[in-house]
């Protein structure tokens, strides 16, 4: 494993890092960064990116991109972190999937033009995948899209689309064929989000802001010449798409070991500070250990990008345990302030980042492939174990059970 | 084996040794091929892996100890019978219940001349040499070498756990010894030992981590239970899945370990031993129970090979110190300085 960059590497690193000290101001250890999203901000800095060749680092030149190298993004992923810009978030799903998808599956003028639009900051994507009826099950989808000569009447509702309210266009999943079975019945189309028949409803979530929404799709008209890939072979694009996503979605962003820190100095324990307490320190240490063991397997992802590998299985783990270390780490923090945990601005020092933290991480382990089928996904494809018994293979979409027993609990 | 008396397996020694296993972070000067530090983890995780009943790990403890420390005098004396696998090595630092301590070592040096009793020490009674954690006259702690063959040496093989891993008393009686003077003194010097000898155990522990969680998945495939294989259950794939983000999380760590150990460094190899050796003792005995519970029964019995890697797995979680041990030396590295002085007085 290499813990240092190539020359290459190293010169790539400087350009990245001449750019953010021009053109952004570096973070301060220990300092919770806002969470707020500024659409405008976001779209500017992606903009000022794209000026000095940082925009579309993975995406293809002919397609207005970098046509850098999976390590090139990483590298600039890194510096990135270390300054304070406008959250990246709002493009994350255009980049990690919605363009890579329309490079590989749309006409190429509309590739390049959406992927140029995209790299420029002038549209953001969102992803019209998951439904009520389909969220970890995305292939039991109802939305229908029937064709009408070269065009296509979409109807149907989908849910957790994250940024479809500032999203301009969107990738669509929906079923052409209720009597294939299941995946087979699936359909790929890109869509106009200010189409007549969208309708954005945003959801308020736990923490009371709203990353995500409800869709609703009435009689929307998609040219033919929007269909990604053959009709009924939309879940071909899925598991591409979705593929980009584990990349994606992958990391989890935390806080940091100094932020902990600094979140317990002024913390008593037994009547001692907390920082000089066992059990504290203990959970500190343990705390590091794990973090050490997602950036060290970090470094065995970028070494092998780095040698032009693709990533073994390691790569799988860090949204698993990133999820589950940023609950554990607000709940702790929480717990070691005592009866103070549960209020968020005990005195003007106050910032109460825990105390959101607390709601926050708890969508950590759903968004972006649920724990469970993630779990699912790494004992089947890595350890070889044979899959669950299933009651939807290969039997017509429409006779596939949607209700539970009658009944119910007794 | 398992009563922990049997003699060494000499010829599967002399087969190692002969491929030049025992050599393999020796410089060429002595004998070794000088691959590295990380080729000798690599050939951990194997041992690890098979369970091989020899004295690999306790020798190359030694010989990393005689590498870091040692005078040019005893490097001469020692590492070519060491590096060819005709001398076995082992390190004898412990002398009583409780993690690693400066405090918990009595053991005395007064003119070259050892006193003393050291507890679990691996492989004690086939090894030749010792490297031995003893105080001098002014109650500096050093690290001393002593050849076992001396008449005031007497030795005790212990009951053990794991009777694979040999552990062994012993006692000295003015026992004749030379200090290693090259390395770090005092118990600045224990500890950067034990790192090293954390991180080469941590390339063990993933190596038996990996073999159980590899067993268990076997079984799990072959295994059948209300007419599908057990594998197909998520109480048992969602658990093994669990094992394997264990395993890769400390062969992370790990292997940022063999890294640091080559640099000079000693803060950042001691976090980087303290984070491989906690991730790597927890990977191991979870893997090891659980390995276990997904055979069932079977799992309980003797003749399953189960029970002879949750024996290793604890006997190697402990042997340098708990994870507690090595939790609190951390903690005492990453948390800032300006928060550990609020600790004193407590």
């Amino acid at each position: 494993m290499d813990f240092e960059d190539t020359a290459t590497e190293a010169a790539f690193r400087a350009e990245v890092r001449h750019f953010l000290e021009a053109n952004a101001t570096r973070r301060q250890a220990g300092q919770a960064e806002s969470e707020q999203l500024d659409v405008q901000a976001s779209r500017a800095w992606q903009a000022r990116k794209a000026q000095a060749g940082l925009a579309g680092i993975l995406i293809p030149t002919e397609f207005g991109g970098r046509g850098g190298l999976p390590i090139e993004q990483v590298i600039y992923d890194q510096e990135e972190a270390q300054f304070r810009t406008p959250p990246g978030r709002l493009f994350m799903i255009t980049f990690g999937m919605c363009i890579p998808t329309m490079i590989e599956f749309a006409r190429p003028e509309d590739g390049k033009r959406h992927a140029r639009a995209a790299i420029q900051g002038d549209e953001v994507w969102c992803q019209l995948f998951s439904e009520p009826a389909g969220g970890s099950d995305l292939a039991a989808l109802r939305t229908r899209a029937e064709r009408q000569g070269d065009e296509w009447i979409v109807n149907g509702q989908k849910i957790w689309t994250s940024y479809a309210h500032h999203s301009d266009y969107g990738l669509l999943l929906a079923r052409t064929d209720f009597d294939a079975p299941k995946h087979g019945g699936l359909t790929a189309f890109f869509v106009d989000m200010k189409s007549p028949g969208i309708e954005v409803r945003p959801i308020k979530q736990i923490d009371g802001s709203s990353h995500f929404n409800e869709v609703f799709l009435t009689d929307v008209v998609i040219p033919d010449t929007q269909r990604l890939g053959a009709v009924g072979d939309g879940w071909k694009v899925a598991l591409f798409t979705l593929m980009n996503e584990r990349v994606a979605v992958g990391r989890v962003d935390g806080p940091d070991f100094a932020m902990l820190v600094a979140g317990l100095r002024d913390v008593e324990r037994d009547g001692r500070p907390a920082l000089a307490h066992p059990t504290v320190r203990d959970w500190l240490a343990r705390s590091y250990v794990l973090s050490a063991g997602q950036q060290h397997t970090m470094s065995r992802v970028v070494t092998a990008l780095s040698k032009g590998r693709q990533p073994g299985p390691e790569a799988s783990v860090l949204k698993l345990v990133g999820a589950r270390q940023l609950i554990d780490t607000a709940a702790t923090m929480l717990d070691f302030m005592g009866p103070a945990g549960a209020i968020s601005d005990v005195d003007e020092r106050s910032d109460g980042y825990f105390q959101d933290l607390f709601l926050r991480a708890t969508g950590e382990r759903i968004a972006g492939g649920t724990e469970e089928i993630m779990l699912n996904v790494l004992a089947e494809r890595v350890l070889k174990l044979p899959g669950d018994m299933r009651a939807d293979k290969g039997i017509p979409f429409r006779t596939i059970g949607t209700q539970a027993a009658a009944g119910g609990r007794p | 084996m398992l009563s922990g008396t049997a003699a060494l397996p000499s010829e599967l020694w002399a087969e190692i040794a002969a491929l030049g296993w025992t050599g393999v972070a020796v410089p060429e000067q002595y004998g070794g091929s000088d691959i590295g530090f990380e080729a000798l983890c690599l050939l951990c995780e194997e041992v690890g892996r098979t369970l091989a009943p020899i004295p690999f790990l306790s020798s190359s403890m030694a010989m990393q100890a005689i590498l870091m420390a040692g005078a040019p005098d005893e490097q001469d004396r020692w590492l070519a019978t060491l590096a060819d696998g005709s001398s076995i090595g082992t390190l004898a630092i412990f002398e009583r219940s409780g993690d690693p301590a400066p405090d918990a070592i009595s053991a005395r040096v007064i003119d070259s001349r050892l006193d003393g009793v050291k507890i679990a020490v691996p492989d004690g009674t086939a090894a030749d040499l010792a490297i031995v954690a003893a105080k001098q006259a002014d109650d500096e702690i050093g690290l001393f070498v002593v050849a076992l063959d001396h008449p005031s040496v007497s030795r005790r093989s212990m009951a053990n756990i794991d009777g694979m891993r040999p552990q062994a008393e012993l006692r000295f009686s003015a026992t004749p010894c030379a200090r290693l003077t090259g390395g770090v003194d005092g118990w600045n010097g224990v500890e950067a030992l034990l790192a090293k000898a954390a991180v080469l155990t941590a390339f063990e522990q993933i190596g038996g981590a990996q073999a159980c969680l590899d067993m268990a998945c076997d079984y799990a495939v072959k295994r059948m239970a209300f007419g599908r294989a057990i594998g197909s259950f998520q109480a048992i794939k969602h658990k093994l899945a669990r094992l394997f983000i264990a395993i890769e999380l400390a062969r992370s760590n790990a292997s940022y370990g063999a890294w640091a150990a080559t640099q000079s460094d000693r803060g950042q190899l001691l976090e980087a031993a303290a984070c491989a050796r906690i991730s790597a003792s927890e990977a191991f005995e979870q893997s090891a129970t659980e390995n276990i519970q997904t055979h069932g029964g079977i799992g309980y019995t003797w003749e399953s090979d189960c029970h002879l890697f949750h024996r290793r797995a604890k006997l190697l979680a402990v042997n340098l110190g708990s994870t507690g041990y090595w939790s609190r030396v951390l903690a005492d590295l990453v948390i800032p300085a300006s928060d550990r002085e609020a600790n004193h007085g407590f």
